[in-house]
């Protein structure tokens, strides 16, 4: 198949290229939730992104609080943000990072104002730039303008021998077109880390991987109180036949391909080194996962599943495929691209990478995914310890 | 003969995949001794097909269970402390006795990690 050059994407201040044009009401922490979803009902064309955190954070967890919604909101798939947060200083903070993208961005603090003042005064800024965003037009941008993100979830072993080969494969041929790529789930590559840090594209690149998941799997190793049964893998990977976290983890590591990886991101981290695949230290917890992964600036995400996980992200489209014949009967509503004749072998390697890509450029021009026609908007912050 | 040179030609129509026949099992690797279930569920009984992908081969691997779609069949038997290869790599041992042909999950294998 000849892969198209280009994409219908906007076009944003700062030369990066959306595939979803969405204003977002931006509550800086957990009490200012309600505001925010008030001013999204207020105001059509807005969606509120509800959290449960931002209060009394410290620390690399803060830090980690801040590069979350900083990122959100400077992801090229938003056209405009409103921030909404009890303090000023943090709303501010998180205000004019997102405004160095360019985009209209504006901040509202309830501290002695109430939240229904804070509701009208903020809903009016929103009917503003809802209006504005509305009159947008999609582009012709080039393929190097999609930023991809992978993670997959409700794993069976057909996501080892099919689905995620099958990302493997769109992976292998979209790099040389300069595309981003990120994968992450640190945890889920246990058993197959020392594999895993051979893809790393510089000898820096393996020792920061190694490092990272050293340090995860001995967090992991302290909390654990028996042997993770019914977490890693979990009940339904179990179901689904997969027996062992190293099973899970080979698995897994087919969504890369043939790639290595040019370096090693923080959670929410964006990439700096230029096109190419990145590895992600994020918790495998699918909308954890996808939530940093889409802070960091990717604009759409590739989701295999087996047994049929349903995670949709608010900005980010997560389209899903599958190559388990029973999930695409079952539940076929959450389905994008199934690839399940690969199991009967009616369908090779090659011939899957060209449907995913299919699906995805359709997406990435604007068609809905299941997941986004279903109302799925998980946004789930990665806490890594208590508050003070 | 007319039919055989018809049926002959035909087969040059299409590509070699059409003619290859569903597996039962598929196994990752040559070094694999299991293979996954990937029709709806083996008979006890079965003597299934299993498609090795690494070398293009099919052999035949008798199913002692029924054993459901995406489950595992040991390809050989297997002794307490022997190592699981799948994709060619270590993914666990054995901690009760499987004969070839039996159901292998998380009955008869566990993690070696946590």
């Amino acid at each position: 198949m000849e892969i198209p050059k280009s994409f219908l994407g906007y076009k944003r201040e700062n030369g990066r290229a959306g595939t979803r044009n969405h204003v977002i009401i931006l509550p800086v922490d957990d009490i200012s939730n309600a505001c925010a979803e008030a001013v999204a009902n207020n105001i059509k064309g807005t969606i509120a992104l509800p959290h449960s955190y931002g209060r009394l954070q410290f620390g690399a967890d803060l830090e980690l609080h801040f590069r979350t919604m900083i990122g959100t909101g400077k992801n090229p798939n938003v056209a405009a943000v409103i921030v909404i947060g009890i303090e000023p200083k943090w709303t501010k903070k998180i205000v004019d990072a997102i405004a160095e993208t360019g985009k209209p961005v504006e901040g509202f603090h309830i501290e002695r104002s109430g939240d229904i003042e804070t509701i009208m005064k903020a809903s009016k800024k929103a009917q503003e730039f809802s209006m504005w965003a509305s009159e947008k037009q999609r582009e012709e941008c080039p393929l190097s303008d999609l930023w991809i993100s992978v993670k997959c979830g409700e794993s069976d072993t057909t996501s080892g021998l099919a689905a995620n080969p099958t990302v493997g494969n769109l992976m292998d041929k979209l790099e040389p077109l300069g595309v981003h790529l990120c994968f992450g789930e640190t945890s889920e590559l246990t058993g197959a880390e020392k594999v895993c840090a051979t893809r790393g594209a510089t000898k820096e690149a393996s020792d920061k991987f190694m490092k990272t998941w050293s340090a995860y799997n001995d967090f992991i190793l302290k909390e654990a109180t028996d042997d993770l049964s019914e977490s890693q893998p979990t009940a339904g990977n179990i179901a689904g036949g997969l027996t062992t976290i190293e099973e899970k983890a080979f698995g897994n590591f087919q969504k890369i391909g043939t790639r290595k990886f040019v370096d090693v991101l923080e959670p929410a981290e964006e990439p700096k080194k230029g096109k190419g695949l990145y590895f992600m230290d994020t918790s495998s917890a699918a909308a954890e996962c996808v939530t940093l992964q889409a802070a960091a600036g990717f604009n759409i995400h590739l989701f295999p599943t087996g047994q049929g996980n349903i995670i949709g992200n608010p900005i980010e489209p997560v389209i899903k495929l599958t190559a388990n014949p029973l999930t695409v009967k079952t539940m076929k509503e959450h389905i994008d691209c199934d690839v399940s004749k690969l199991l009967s072998r009616e369908m090779n390697m090659s011939q899957a990478g060209d449907e995913l890509i299919k699906s995805m450029l359709r997406v990435a021009n604007g068609r809905l995914t299941c997941a986004e026609a279903l109302g799925h908007r998980e946004f789930v912050m990665t806490k890594l310890y208590r508050s003070a | 003969m007319k039919n055989l040179a018809f049926i002959i030609l035909n087969f040059s129509l299409y590509p070699l995949d059409i003619f290859m026949s569903q597996p039962d099992l598929i196994i990752h690797d040559e070094k694999d001794n299991v293979g996954v279930v990937v029709i709806e569920t083996t008979k006890k009984g079965q003597d299934c097909s299993a498609w090795i992908m690494e070398n293009d081969k099919t052999v035949k691997v008798p199913s002692t269970n029924d054993v459901p779609l995406g489950h595992k069949i040991a390809l050989k038997d297997l002794k307490v402390g022997d190592t699981i290869f799948k994709y060619g790599h270590d993914i666990g041992k054995v901690v009760k006795e499987i004969k070839k042909g039996e159901h292998v999950h998380v009955h008869n294998v566990k993690t070696k990690k946590w």
